[in-house]
């Protein structure tokens, strides 16, 4: 079993408005096992015994599903490994690239103002949800499961799209800190269920609308977004989204409000 | 309702707008090429092909203003987008790995404003340039004198001067780099894209931008080799003629 | 009052028009008078989520806390494998009294029966409801839903997504809910812990909340209060729950006055990737379909533990399964594979990295499975599981065998409730994980999902409702209650006053964490997949030793009034001091073995569960009395008019 020092350089911010720097320290004896995030753990209690306070980081899950985790390693959104959220990441992907320093940083993006340390707000995405992200259906008046038969290749997409955990890494890897990804994931995983039709053109354009009242970036189609996420949701997303906003915008029957 | 979502407020729609300038603007930078490889079948076709585009109605100032338009919208568009970018992150990561991303898209910031002086170098070489420099030497270039009828001498002499072809080069090569990045991102913002043809779209900016960066730059390398030398017939048409 | 019978409220009669007569004879309130009562859940999973959309569209004034950033990070998001319903859609023969007698059955006969029927009964309404809100089920080429047959059902009845099926179903709730709140009928309370419950003239009549962003502690007053906080699994320090899942919530409504039934049932999943280290954090869970293929076996001899698995040659090799177990062989239920893993580990056979001195896992092998199917096949169907257990292991299955170890998942044991999901408590409502109602003493596969929609869409709204509906305003029957009351106030100080307490111990040696393992420790030790009425004992002497020690050592840095992690750790850790010392009170209570409670003196002589029906046929619901050690026992007896209970053997 491997095991090996590691230098951090950790970013350390006391709340939304501290300015916020890197704080170095060595993480001792890691394991090559270690997830990346029991690393930090193991950081964590020795600054604790030492008397400081530990770094703060979001988690909850570790097995890459609630979305919750999300750092920045030297300079990846998630960690170098693809497809990979930062709780599943462990540290033989890290000896294997030889790196003996790490930089560990928070998504940066002014939509997702940091809390403390390696902690941000992520409710932009929930607002954006809460714009449009939903099927208005009633609890216990739908019809039966079966009755409207769906093609396995729609629903297939469908899937493909709906497997968004939402954690932000696409948002934390756009040259503009675009929710381009995250948005477009949802816009098509409903547009492309018959069930999801009839709100088709209020729902994108709310969506769309709260995405930029938040304040997020446009989208310039680097693809960063589609390599760091841990889900490999594709940009071809995006497109679909683009094409289903500007097409509601053009010919729509109403109007959407503009939101704030 | 407090407002509606009005179309040209949106990062989308914005986007949009530049896709479409910028198509709009692709479409002449191919007709200006077409037309300027006239220069390969000698003096005489291209300075009727200069005529006629004097004479054609509506068309010169008709593509000016398309132009003017496109470019305005263009140039609106990627401001303000660039300035709400820069604002989407105020705080830099220290160390940022590039997974996905090329050189082109990076450097739309830069190749957009490039091109864009080089466009203002240009007209005033070749649209003004008979007004700024009148009948002495163009950018005090000895012996480059500018003659109203006879437009292929007015480019292929400056093309023997480095002061013409340096900024030209630059500019073209921009111009490439813009297209190779800008040409794919249209289809995706516009939503132009289907799992089937997708990767048509790479494939066609490519061409486009290999095709036009290549087709604009062979008239200099042609002058500058000899391949194509300035003519010594004298032309008159009164339509190139200032009034 | 100890020793009285609990009343279930269960309704009489034919077992399929209980729940249709009950939902009849309900007390209704006019839409428009909805919005005067304020309804506080906790927790936004499944349940939580499905009860807070539910009730936000109904008209209710819903205000809905989650510790999580967001209502979607709720752990139901993590189940993989699906959601049973008695849809019959693949025409084998399955109807609503199967997945009924199933699942009764499945629970060793320790659940309430009209419970269960209902739940079979609304199992199909969920998934028309899932399919109506988006979720993208797998689908045949026909464009119907697909099924698959899952934890040793005879028929295929299971409904998923990819291995996502928990996090499409929480984002379909997660999506109504959102639509509840961007219609103002619902306001949400993200990075919240609930500390405490109010209870007002007995009845729950709200919460103390810490804000986790700045500490503040703030409380929280309504007509009725709902926890859907899932389950308490976490009390073993490792398990497959997130590192979030806490029993806080329903522990200290039981120390208000709810009673907290069976907790020794807690299930235990065998199929899980080993420990690697002191520093392990979480336990990660790989479907139990993996056993459909692959051979479990740990070396015949002691000196071959730490040898290349490929080396040792078959005679060496102990399938203690398929030896033990001829017709079921690798596919035993989840408890005696479990327990048969715990066994040869006792034994010293057990295989992989060394930690705190021992050996703990065995091999599944999918060599004989890729020499007969081919690895093109066992791609296909396990691909993705096999990359992530590269990814974390670092060993590829294809070449060595996988190392597994069983990992504590699921909580069955929780807040006692009636047949409408009341607690003891007037006005308090659990759902989901949190209560102890439809899986008895074990939990069939698939049924997790099925039973928190259930509660969360379709009974907890109506029985809710129902309980509401008499006090026609605020004030007229309910006591009057404001934020400034004295109740009030003084539970906040309480809470204040509590965590201050745990932030300033007297001697700070430890973090949470080191108390959190212990305990982990003790728990799985002794009341863990094999119990002894002499390990419980033990137990149950080190457990206060050890809360007092930590009352005393742990440590705590940064302040009360800010974002502090370790602080929320030590809140949580204090109450699973608490609760684990009821689990193994109730363990050693219940002289016999059932389901996931599994006790050394009372098996069969081939080793199964021997239940003891004359004696335990009850619920255990405990009340609280000052400390744990002194809670009180209050029994519902359970009876069984439909499916009579017989002992299971697999052999």
């Amino acid at each position: 079993m491997k095991t090996k020092n590691l230098t951090l350089n950790v970013w350390r911010q006391r709340s939304k408005s501290d300015s916020g720097r890197f704080e170095k320290y060595v993480a001792k004896d890691v394991n090559e096992h270690m997830s990346f995030l029991e690393m930090l753990d193991v950081v964590n209690e020795e600054l604790l015994e030492k008397g400081e306070e530990p770094i703060a980081f979001d988690h909850d899950c570790r097995e890459g599903i609630c979305g919750m985790c999300g750092l920045v390693i030297n300079g990846y959104a998630h960690g170098p490994q693809e497809r990979t959220t930062a709780c599943q990441l462990h540290m033989r992907k890290v000896f294997e690239l030889g790196w003996d320093e790490l930089w560990i940083e928070p998504w940066r993006a002014t939509s997702f103002p940091v809390i403390k340390d390696l902690a941000v707000d992520r409710s932009a995405f929930d607002r954006i949800m809460q714009a449009g992200g939903y099927i208005s259906i009633r609890t216990g008046s739908p019809p039966d499961a079966n009755e409207m038969p769906i093609g396995k290749h729609v629903a297939d997409m469908a899937m493909d799209a709906a497997e968004c955990i939402g954690c932000g890494a696409c948002v934390a890897a756009c040259p503009n800190a675009s929710a381009s990804l995250f948005t477009s994931a949802k816009v098509s995983h409903l547009g492309l269920l018959p069930q999801g039709q009839a709100e088709r053109e209020d729902r994108v354009r709310k969506m769309v609308g709260q995405m930029d009242a938040e304040g997020f970036g446009s989208c310039t189609n680097h693809g960063e977004c589609e390599k760091a996420c841990p889900k490999g949701i594709s940009i071809d997303w995006i497109a679909r989204m683009n094409r289903e906003f500007l097409k509601a915008m053009v010919t729509a029957d109403n109007e959407v409000e503009e939101r704030d | 309702m407090e407002r509606a979502l009005t179309l040209t407020k949106t990062t989308i729609g914005k986007k949009a707008l530049m896709a479409l300038s910028g198509v709009a603007m692709l479409g002449f930078v191919i007709g200006h090429l077409s037309g300027n490889l006239k220069v390969f079948a000698g003096a005489e076709d291209f300075n009727e092909y200069a005529v006629w585009l004097r004479t054609m109605p509506g068309l010169l100032w008709g593509t000016r203003i398309v132009l003017l338009g496109a470019l305005a919208a263009h140039m609106a568009s990627a401001f303000s987008l660039w300035s709400r970018n820069k604002s989407a992150r105020k705080s830099r990561y220290t160390k940022k790995k590039d997974l996905a991303t090329d050189y082109a898209a990076k450097t739309m910031y830069w190749s957009g404003p490039i091109l864009f002086f080089y466009i203002v170098f240009h007209l005033v070489h070749l649209t003004f340039g008979g007004m700024i420099f009148g009948e002495s030497a163009v950018f005090g270039i000895e012996g480059y004198e500018w003659d109203h009828s006879n437009p292929y001498n007015n480019m292929v002499l400056g093309f023997q001067h480095w002061a013409v072809v340096v900024p030209y080069v630059l500019g073209v090569v921009a111009l490439g780099v813009h297209l190779f990045h800008g040409i794919w991102s249209a289809f995706q913002t516009v939503g132009l894209n289907h799992t089937k043809y997708n990767f048509l779209r790479r494939d066609l900016s490519i061409a486009l931008a290999v095709f036009i960066t290549a087709g604009f730059l062979s008239i200099p390398v042609a002058v500058l080799a000899g391949w194509i030398e300035p003519t010594t017939q004298t032309f008159f048409y009164p339509e190139l003629e200032p009034s | 009052m100890a020793n009285t019978e609990l009343k279930s409220h269960e309704p009489t009669g034919p077992i399929e028009e209980r729940w249709r007569e009950h939902k009849a004879h309900q007390k209704l309130t006019a839409p428009h008078n909805r919005r005067k009562y304020k309804v506080i859940i906790v927790g936004s999973g499944l349940a939580g989520g499905a009860a807070a959309a539910s009730m936000g569209e109904m008209g209710y004034d819903v205000h809905c806390f989650c510790f999580q950033d967001s209502p979607r990070r709720a752990h139901s998001i993590a189940a993989q494998g699906g959601i049973n319903a008695a849809k019959n859609y693949p025409n084998d023969g399955d109807s609503v009294y199967r997945l009924f007698y199933d699942t009764v059955k499945g629970g060793d006969f320790r659940s309430r029966e009209s419970n269960v029927y209902r739940l079979a009964e609304l199992s199909v309404n969920i998934i028309d409801q899932a399919v109506a809100q988006g979720v993208p089920f797998a689908r045949e080429y026909g464009g119907l839903l697909a099924n698959r047959s899952f934890g040793g059902a005879q028929v295929s009845r299971t409904f998923y997504a990819r291995g996502q099926t928990g996090q499409q179903l929480l984002l379909g709730a997660y999506s109504a809910l959102s639509r509840q709140i961007e219609a103002g009928t619902v306001k949400m309370y993200p990075r919240h812990s609930m500390q405490d419950l109010i209870v007002h003239d007995g009845k729950a009549r709200g919460i103390v909340t810490r804000n986790l962003l700045n500490g503040k502690v703030e409380a929280h007053v309504a007509d009725v209060v709902l926890l859907c906080t899932g389950g308490y699994g976490n009390v073993f320090y490792l398990s497959t729950n997130a590192m979030g899942s806490n029993c806080t919530a329903i522990w200290q409504a039981h120390k208000r006055g709810a009673y907290m039934a069976n907790p020794c049932y807690t299930q235990i999943h065998p199929t899980c990737i080993p420990r690697s280290g002191e520093y392990q954090s979480k336990l990660t869970l790989m479907s139990e379909s993996l056993r459909n293929d692959g051979r479990v076996w740990v070396p015949r001899n002691k000196e071959d533990v730490t040898k290349d698995p490929g080396k040792i040659p078959e005679a060496d090799r102990y399938y203690y399964l398929e030896e033990k177990y001829g017709s079921f062989g690798n596919l035993v239920p989840r408890d005696v594979a479990s327990r048969n893993a715990k066994y040869v580990c006792d034994q010293g056979l057990g295989v992989g990295q060394e930690v705190d001195g021992e050996r703990r896992a065995v091999y599944l092998d999918f060599k004989t499975a890729i020499e007969r199917l081919g690895k093109d096949t066992i791609k296909e169907r396990y691909g993705n599981l096999f990359e992530m257990y590269e990814r974390i292991t670092g060993d590829d299955p294809y070449e060595t065998p996988m190392r597994i170890y069983p990992a504590t998942h699921y909580t069955m044991g929780g807040l006692w409730v009636d047949y409408n999901l009341q607690s003891t408590i007037e006005g308090l409502f659990v759902g989901g994980e949190a209560n102890f109602s439809d899986h008895g003493a074990n939990r069939l596969g698939a049924s997790a999902l099925m039973q928190g929609l259930a509660d969360g869409y379709f009974v907890l709204p109506f029985t809710i409702g129902d309980y509401l509906s008499p006090y026609q305003k605020t004030g007229v029957d309910l006591a009057k209650l404001e934020l400034d009351d004295k109740p009030v106030t003084d539970a906040v100080k309480e809470v204040e006053a509590r965590l201050e307490k745990l932030a300033n111990a007297p001697d700070p040696k430890h973090s949470p964490d080191y108390f959190h393992r212990k305990l982990g420790n003790i728990i799985w030790q002794y009341c863990g997949m094999a119990r002894t009425a002499e390990g419980l004992k033990t137990a149950l002497q080190e457990i206060p030793k050890l809360r007092e020690q930590f009352h005393r050592e742990v440590k705590v840095t940064g302040t009360a009034d800010g974002f502090n992690q370790t602080l929320v750790k030590a809140a949580r850790v204090a109450d699973f001091l608490e609760l684990g010392e009821l689990m193994c009170l109730d363990a050693l209570h219940r002289e016999e073995s059932c389901g996931g409670h599994f006790r050394e003196e009372h098996q069969t002589e081939d080793g199964e569960a021997k239940r003891d029906d004359e004696n335990f046929q009850y619920a255990a619901a405990w009340e609280w009395q000052g400390v744990p050690s002194s809670a009180a026992l209050h029994k519902e007896h359970l009876e069984f008019e439909y499916v009579k209970p017989t002992q299971r053997s697999y052999k």
